[in-house]
């Protein structure tokens, strides 16, 4: 429910709106770190704000403190080896990385991973994505003030988590894919857990959505607030679910459809501001957006191998490597010098949870990767942070940085 | 989606016969001279016809060990897409270690931080970037971490944090409110 006439709600600096007889005091910006080590900022990000009463003036950002050199650390490590360190780009959404980073490696190696392969991934990720969002709008929300809507969506999460323990043995850092497949199939009973999870999530996502869409306060606290447009969201690279709330309809799984996306019936959501309701707004529309394509997803998943046969690129089975002297050498071989690439280079761009998360991989032809560049959405969006909340208050800014979904860890690597 | 992102391709071949390939992975890249390369970029971006307005990623790759030899030792790369067509375009030009590259910092906004990461990570300039100081390191580190020439184990322990207060200055400057700063 959009209220009418809001535009932008920044109010001007204080000189113009100060009474006459204030006019002589003397006043002073003061400078404020908000940040880094702070509740409220989602990670270890600094923020240094000129203030002017409680309106920002200016502010300037400071990043690198979750910096841990993901590039180097993969130059340095066989392709398979780089999946677990890119659980730790979006932690909230591990698995999402795990798909963009096999999906660039694989495309380099010019390896076509099977149809069920395909549908597990998009499956797996899609939830990855609804829990993402369901943790970037719950801890927005506690920010703005409202917790109790944290612990419906949280608790929604904890189920989908659970699946993924059974499924991939861990809950946050999951390292799900394989160069050229999945580390394991679905257990026996995941389409039914997955589909019972996915009717309370949408239970969760409806009642928090009664519970702020139309509140006075939430809807005071977000609408005409820090607003980017279309251009300046382009301009600052901005993908994803930011980018939508601008209006602007860019969807890699539409513009670009990778793993069949082609065949799910989905709409993209949009929004008309680009202000912090539009941001929150997006994502709760995501999240029955995915719904929606797992539940198409699991009536179409396709039998047969997960993984490619092809021994460059796929573990032989356990049976093989202890039995046979073919296969032990094989694992061997795919083990301490990796999948090789032949020499050259891709770029590849998978819509992650927070946008394009794209893969730029040069390859000299071994089994490591000669250089990793990682294309994190959150750094772009990061980037134009400062200009968002500049004339905007304190508070503001807190709630902005928890609907612009800033992850430390892929804005730093 | 008015043209397609073929049409838009067959356009950048057209005007660069000389630059334009496809790789393997049947991506289209435009290998310019450093010297053609702002300009090349500023047609990319303004021409209609063209109109990559996003500037996805940029950065540099260091070939040092690289077992093809090059006779230039960078190259700088950016991954551009337009919103239209949806195509991408590479493009990539070589740079020696002594030469600085033409920041393009007026073309996108998100070459800022882009920029400023290239440069600490490899030590290579943008001139024209008017704030290129160090973003995901610390201030006072020394080296370029992402040159292969950089240890990986190095450790540098650096406890000073950045007051942040020069950058603050050149924000409340370009804001208009340095007077005010002054004043106090």
């Amino acid at each position: 429910m959009r209220v009418p006439g809001i535009e932008d709600k920044s109010p001007v600096l204080a000189e113009a709106v100060v009474p006459e007889f204030y006019q002589d005091l003397h006043t002073d910006l003061m400078f404020l770190n908000v940040g880094p080590s702070h509740p409220a900022s989602h990670g270890t990000l600094r923020t240094f704000v000129a203030l002017d009463g409680e309106t920002i003036a200016a502010a300037v950002t400071e990043i690198g403190y979750l910096h841990r050199g993901f590039e180097k650390t993969c130059e340095l490590r066989t392709y398979n080896q780089c999946i677990p360190y890119t659980d730790r780009l979006n932690y909230c959404s591990a698995i999402l990385n795990n798909i963009g980073f096999a999906k660039a490696a694989e495309r380099l190696m010019g390896v076509e991973i099977t149809d069920r392969c395909k549908f597990v991934r998009v499956i797996v990720g899609e939830m990855m994505r609804v829990v993402d969002h369901l943790i970037c709008i719950g801890t927005n929300l506690v920010d703005i003030g409202a917790l109790s809507n944290f612990w419906f969506l949280y608790n929604k999460r904890e189920q989908v988590y659970t699946i993924l323990e059974r499924l991939t043995g861990a809950r946050l850092t999951n390292s799900f894919t394989r160069i050229g497949g999945l580390a394991r199939d679905l257990y026996d009973g995941f389409e039914a857990d997955t589909l019972a999870v996915l009717a309370d999530i949408e239970k969760a996502a409806v009642n928090v959505q009664s519970l702020v869409a139309k509140n006075r306060i939430f809807v005071d606290r977000t609408q005409g607030i820090c607003i980017l447009t279309p251009e300046r969201a382009i301009s600052y690279g901005f993908t994803g679910p930011n980018l939508r709330a601008t209006g602007v309809p860019l969807d890699l799984r539409k513009t670009q459809p990778y793993y069949h996306y082609d065949a799910f019936d989905f709409d993209i959501a949009v929004g008309s501001k680009g202000d912090t309701y539009d941001r929150i707004m997006v994502r709760f529309i995501e999240i029955e957006q995915s719904i929606r394509i797992i539940r198409q997803a699991i009536k179409m998943l396709p039998g047969g191998p997960i993984n490619v046969d092809d021994k460059r690129v796929t573990l032989p089975g356990k049976a093989d490597t202890y039995q046979n002297i073919e296969g032990l050498i094989n694992h061997f071989k795919l083990i301490f010098e990796g999948v090789k690439a032949p020499v050259g280079e891709v770029y590849d761009a998978t819509e992650a949870a927070n946008g394009e998360l794209g893969f730029y991989i040069v390859s000299d032809g071994s089994g490591y990767p000669y250089k990793v560049k990682c294309r994190p959405p959150c750094f772009y969006a990061f980037n134009a942070f400062h200009e968002m909340v500049e004339g905007h208050m304190i508070a503001d800014l807190v709630a902005t940085l928890g609907s612009i979904n800033i992850i430390a860890g892929e804005l730093e690597r | 989606m008015g043209v397609s992102a073929n049409a838009v391709l067959a356009n950048v071949q057209r005007l660069y016969p000389n630059f334009f390939t496809l790789s393997p992975t049947q991506e289209a890249v435009l290998v310019v001279p450093l010297a053609n390369l702002l300009e090349t970029l500023t047609k990319l971006r303004q021409d209609p016809d063209l109109n990559f307005n996003f500037l996805m990623d940029l950065t540099i790759i260091d070939y040092l060990t690289h077992p093809v030899p090059r006779k230039t030792r960078f190259e700088v790369v950016y991954q551009l897409f337009a919103l239209e067509s949806a195509a991408r375009l590479r493009v990539k030009a070589a740079v020696q270690q002594a030469e600085s590259i033409q920041s393009v910092t007026g073309l996108w906004a998100a070459a800022d931080w882009a920029e400023r990461e290239a440069w600490e990570m490899y030590g290579l300039k943008f001139d024209g970037h008017t704030n290129l100081r160090r973003l995901l390191t610390h201030k006072d580190f020394v080296g370029y971490p992402l040159r292969k020439d950089y240890p990986a184990k190095k450790r540098q322990p650096l406890n000073d944090s950045d007051t942040l207060l020069e950058e603050m200055e050149q924000r409340l400057v370009f804001k208009g409110l340095k007077t005010v700063e002054v004043e106090g």
